[in-house]
């Protein structure tokens, strides 16, 4: 890697690639282009994909068993470290480019793996089962018989704009973005432009906010640009908080000078010299990725002063969340960075006219400036090309849950939800039965099968009951309780409320103890508590509805979302779980009914003895009883019995 | 402890009270936890007083107050781990180990942490002790990841 971040090598992608407004090249630099973008190599690459999910997957263990493969054949090759390409349930991945063969991807390469997989590829002996695919090259000879990666249906019906160098790039080297034309779009914008110039560009190709409400990105750059003010700021934010969505941290971890460089256009734009990159805690990987990305690009000259003598001034600060979901509300965001607990305020005034020391600020999500630098590039209206009337561009989402492919997606908006769950995510795994698309984490809904035509798109989506701001997408099969998973997100959104409004903080426990006392068990009550448990769950609804209208801000106007949605599509298992007092899935362990098979019991005694409740009775080597009214479904009878000769309904 | 306050304060400007959470965040980084006599001194630093400091503090998850065990584990309670059956890993852990979640044991030996996804939702479910990470948690693997720390000599 050394040799390619020379100095020689800056000053070639600098003066001859940056600052080229075409893009054509003669031989002699497109060839030492190939070479620096890795599309013609001399010598073997072995690429690994080290996102923080293939980390977790095992890729650090992967990357040390192919540095110790090169060295053992004495090959003369490099091993590059890369983010992750998106089908996290393929990782670790591995590609390996042969100098003259196209790059080909291996999947499922754990460390255990490397030596065979590598001797694969080098005595040219692959194993189908093993190749998720080639990359199509023009001048580099395709392996036979192998698919395109493209063709692969998570791969075929998504449209990469932002995720286009995701895994295919070293992170870690603004070479690597500069040769595949990147700060190229900064460089034009800086010298070409003006400031209400990109303001327009950006109204023109009516980009949304990805990141909430959608709200139109031009159109909050005019109202801060139009401020006057001489103190402006940029916020990235990139606190993605959501269990279940890891879009944001996947482009921070596979293309991070693509954010940088949005971030200077944008602040470009509304005139700020300052902007903040507020990431998330638990984000050690991208943190550093960051970081390091910032240090080259100042190095470059690409952000500092007087950036490509244009005049213009950035300095980029990164802050570190501190673990507040809340903080990804932009008001709370703010106190956070002034160093507040992170409490949303009510609006107006917006923060593009008063936010961050009273300055007016932007705030905009990691996505929504992820896309500016490509706008720019190839103008507004290519950009509307893409996606929906509506909805232009493409979106991130990341797919969880039961689904057979997983991981992260760029997808054209006007895709329809049951296309991304059967063609992209390939269905739901073996044996199970798809039951509903949870979308949106906590303050989001479940969507069932009978709605997946809807497609993607902010109006859309809100016809729905959801937002396009949360990307994440869990796919849930017959195995799930709506009831426990419901109180799962209450559970979340009450621990995580900051506790300055009474809808939200007393609403959410409210409903949250709604939903444990469906889901207990029944215990001995007198009229008087069935009474006040029935009226709890009789007007679930309606406080539900309370707390929508009165909240705040965005994290309590959606935290009855999980509840109303699988109340609307799901009201038979919740009836199930009140009157009958059972659970189909077998998830709410309180409800659970265990019996004693007596034909398999052979009364071995020791379910009895570890019954803390003594609920079982029976001698020894005949069968023995559960007796109902003391069982408490606690499931160790079931757990400790050798012969499986317990069960429960 | 004070020569270590003072090299983290010379980074941050004095009096501005937006170096608070940087602050903190890197003396956590460096002793694990937040010493009560640093918060107040940090606080005289910012010109903000001792209970302002710890309010912030508390009011953000990251920051602890009292040392880590020996052994750090994080339990993923992100939605796909949810589906997974990170509940019941969660209840194994804290019965097992005695210790509550966002807790440490008693002989030092185990804190545990609810995070709110790791963001590794194909693993799922996910458990992380100290940098190790266990993916595809079964309750058979749960048991033997309990029993080799458990036996694991000081």
């Amino acid at each position: 890697m050394a040799s390619l971040s020379s100095p020689e090598n800056k000053e070639f992608l600098v003066e001859k690639i940056l600052k080229n407004y075409s893009n054509f090249f003669d031989k002699v630099t497109a060839d030492r282009l190939g070479q620096i973008k890795r599309d013609k190599v001399s010598r073997p690459v072995v690429f690994i994909g080290m996102g923080t999910c293939g980390l977790i997957a095992g890729a650090g263990k992967t990357y040390d068993a192919a540095i110790r493969f090169m060295a053992d054949h004495k090959i003369d090759g490099e091993v590059v470290k890369v983010g992750c390409l998106g089908l996290c349930s393929a990782e670790p991945l591995m590609d390996v480019q042969l100098p003259g063969k196209a790059r080909i991807s291996l999947h499922h390469a754990t460390d255990d793996r490397v030596e065979d997989l590598l001797n694969s590829v080098f005595h040219r002996t692959l194993v189908a089962e093993t190749i998720l695919g080639q990359y199509k090259h023009v001048d580099q000879e395709d392996w036979p018989n192998v698919p395109y990666i493209d063709q692969h249906p998570f791969f075929s019906r998504q449209h990469r704009i932002l995720l286009r160098n995701t895994g295919i790039i070293s992170p870690h080297s603004i070479d690597d973005y500069i040769a595949r034309g990147g700060y190229k779009s900064l460089y034009k914008t800086v010298l070409n432009y003006t400031a209400d110039k990109v303001c327009d560009i950006i109204e023109q190709s009516e980009l949304r906010g990805r990141g909430g409400g959608g709200f139109p990105t031009g159109r909050k750059w005019m109202v801060a640009s139009g401020t006057g003010s001489d103190q402006k700021y940029l916020i990235c934010n990139a606190d993605e908080s959501d269990p279940g969505a890891f879009m944001n941290r996947a482009l921070i971890e596979g293309d991070p000078h693509r954010i940088l460089e949005g971030i200077a256009i944008a602040s470009y734009a509304i005139g700020a010299n300052h902007a903040y990159i507020y990431v998330r805690t638990d984000y050690e990987q991208p943190l550093f990725i960051l970081e390091n990305a910032l240090k080259q690009a100042r190095e470059y000259g690409f952000l500092g002063e007087n950036i490509f003598g244009s005049g213009f001034t950035l300095s980029i600060f990164i802050r570190q969340g501190a673990g507040a979901f809340v903080c990804g509300e932009e008001t709370a965001l703010i106190a956070s960075i002034e160093g507040r607990r992170g409490i949303p305020q009510s609006k107006p005034p917006f923060p593009a006219e008063k936010g961050l020391f009273g300055h007016p600020t932007i705030v905009n999500n990691v996505e929504t400036l992820a896309n500016v630098p490509a706008i720019l590039e190839n103008g507004p209206s290519w950009f509307k090309s893409i996606g929906t009337k509506q909805s232009r561009g493409t979106k991130l989402f990341s797919i969880a849950g039961k689904g057979i492919n997983t991981g992260f997606i760029e997808i054209p908006m006007g895709i329809t939800l049951g296309e991304i769950v059967n063609d992209i995510a390939g269905g739901v795994k073996s044996g199970g039965k798809f039951k509903a698309l949870q979308l949106g984490g906590p303050s989001g809904v479940c969507i069932p099968a009978q709605h997946l035509g809807t497609p993607v798109g902010y109006e859309t989506l809100a016809e729905v009951g959801s937002s396009m701001g949360l990307g994440g997408m869990i796919i849930l099969d017959m195995d799930t309780c709506m009831v426990n998973l419901s109180k799962y997100f209450m559970e979340f959104l009450q621990k995580e409320s900051c506790g300055k409004c009474i809808p939200c903080r007393e609403g959410t426990g409210r409903m949250l103890k709604i939903l444990e006392e469906i889901t207990r068990r029944p215990r001995e009550e007198s009229s008087h508590e069935t009474l006040e448990r029935f009226k709890g769950v009789v007007e679930l609804e309606s406080l539900a509805e309370v707390i929508r209208d009165t909240s705040l801000c965005g994290l309590g106007q959606n935290a009855p979302n999980p509840v109303l949605s699988s109340l609307k599509w799901f009201r038979e298992e919740y009836e199930e779980h009140i009157f009958d007092r059972k659970c189909q899935a077998g998830i709410c362990h309180d409800l659970r009914t265990f019996y004693i098979d007596v034909e398999i019991c052979n009364g071995c005694n020791i379910c009895q003895k570890k019954c803390p409740e003594n609920a079982i009775v029976g001698s020894i080597k005949l069968p023995h009883f559960i007796i109902e009214g003391k069982c408490t479904g606690c499931g160790i009878c079931s757990d400790s019995c050798k012969f499986n000769a317990i069960y429960y309904k | 402890m004070k020569e270590l306050l003072d090299k983290i304060l010379s980074k941050y400007p004095a009096g501005k009270k937006e170096g608070l959470l940087p602050i903190l965040q890197e003396i956590q980084k460096q002793q694990d936890f937040l010493p009560e006599e640093l918060l107040s001194e940090v606080g005289r630093y910012l010109n903000l007083p001792a209970n302002k400091v710890y309010g912030v503090a508390a009011f953000y998850d990251q920051f602890r107050f009292r040392p880590r065990g020996q052994n750090h584990i994080r339990i993923c309670r992100g939605t796909a781990c949810h589906l997974y059956g990170s509940l019941n890993y969660l209840s194994e852990l804290e019965k097992q180990l005695k210790v509550k979640a966002g807790g440490t044991s008693r002989d030092r030996k185990f804190s545990l942490e609810i995070t709110s996804c790791l963001g590794a939702c194909e693993s799922a479910p996910v458990l992380q002790v100290n940098d190790k990470y266990y993916t595809h948690v079964t309750p058979e693997e749960l048991a033997k990841i309990i029993r080799s720390f458990k036996e694991k000599p000081e």
